[in-house]
């Protein structure tokens, strides 16, 4: 007999980490930056497209999008490009096998994979706040 | 292609997007701060600037590269989340197809775009 077991979680799945830790839920966030840069990156392709209409053509594209909220809509991509791209090194670091230490005996008290990456996760979380504050400063303040 | 042979390119151009969109977002979005320690541009989007980059090879090289990196990466990122729900097997081969295709046309239009403003005429760098 074949035993079938579908994923009914539905969005769930998706989205949410259960007992699973803060490295489950950074990868559905993960998931979620991916998805909006993919949206925005289609129309960005559209956008730079523009340029085939000459400089003047451009520069009002840019008019056009240096609106408050495109300004916004901008910073939010780059927040999530950041995002996305620093949790993009642990996920694949993760992946060839670094980080997650050698198999061993369960030995008391019990040290489980994402708790040997948990180090580099707060790192690289430290290192994308930073960025992220340098980019948000540069958007707002420094280059006005 | 095999399922682990598009997961390797998956990973191989998340780290190609890594390198050259990590030194475009630098470039577009923190040029104020580059600037003031000597790097980058004021203006990266002004129409001098951008022309200027789209008359160099390298720059319409690197935006190829970067567009069918991202391209892959993304779309194939979307499939992956999409065949999550357990899908039909008719559904799942149609995502891919509607994919597929879109990642194909929206490269040749990035393409032809880059190529384009690189050999207009008439515009100065």
């Amino acid at each position: 007999m074949q035993l079938k077991r579908k994923n009914k979680l539905g969005l769930w799945g998706w989205l949410g980490g259960g007992r699973y830790g803060a490295e489950r839920y950074a990868y559905a966030l993960h998931r979620l930056s991916g998805l909006g840069i993919l949206a925005y990156f289609i129309m960005h392709i559209f956008v730079t497209g523009t340029r085939m209409g000459g400089p003047q053509r451009w520069q009002s594209t840019m008019a056009f999008f240096g609106a408050p909220s495109f300004k916004l809509g901008e910073l939010l991509v780059f927040l999530a490009f950041v995002y996305h791209g620093v949790n993009g090194i642990r996920l694949v670091l993760a992946e060839l096998g670094y980080t997650i230490g050698r198999p061993g005996r369960p030995v008391y008290p019990y040290v489980y994979s994402t708790m040997r990456q948990r180090p580099l996760f707060i790192a690289l979380m430290i290192i994308a706040a930073v960025l992220m504050i340098i980019g948000s400063a540069d958007f707002y303040l420094i280059a006005k | 292609m095999r399922e682990s042979k598009l997961w390797f390119w998956h990973i191989l151009s998340a780290a190609i997007i890594l390198v050259i969109l990590g030194v475009h977002m630098a470039i577009m979005h923190m040029g104020a701060s580059l600037s003031a320690i000597g790097l980058g541009f004021r203006e990266p989007v002004a129409a001098a600037a951008v022309f200027q980059r789209s008359k160099q090879l390298i720059f319409m090289a690197t935006y190829i590269i970067l567009l069918g990196a991202a391209l892959f990466h993304g779309l194939y990122g979307l499939r992956s989340m999409l065949f999550e729900l357990s899908l039909s097997k008719t559904l799942e081969k149609a995502i891919s197809r509607v994919c597929a295709l879109a990642g194909i046309c929206l490269f040749v239009y990035g393409s032809y775009a880059a190529v384009y403003v690189f050999t207009m005429k008439g515009v100065t760098p």
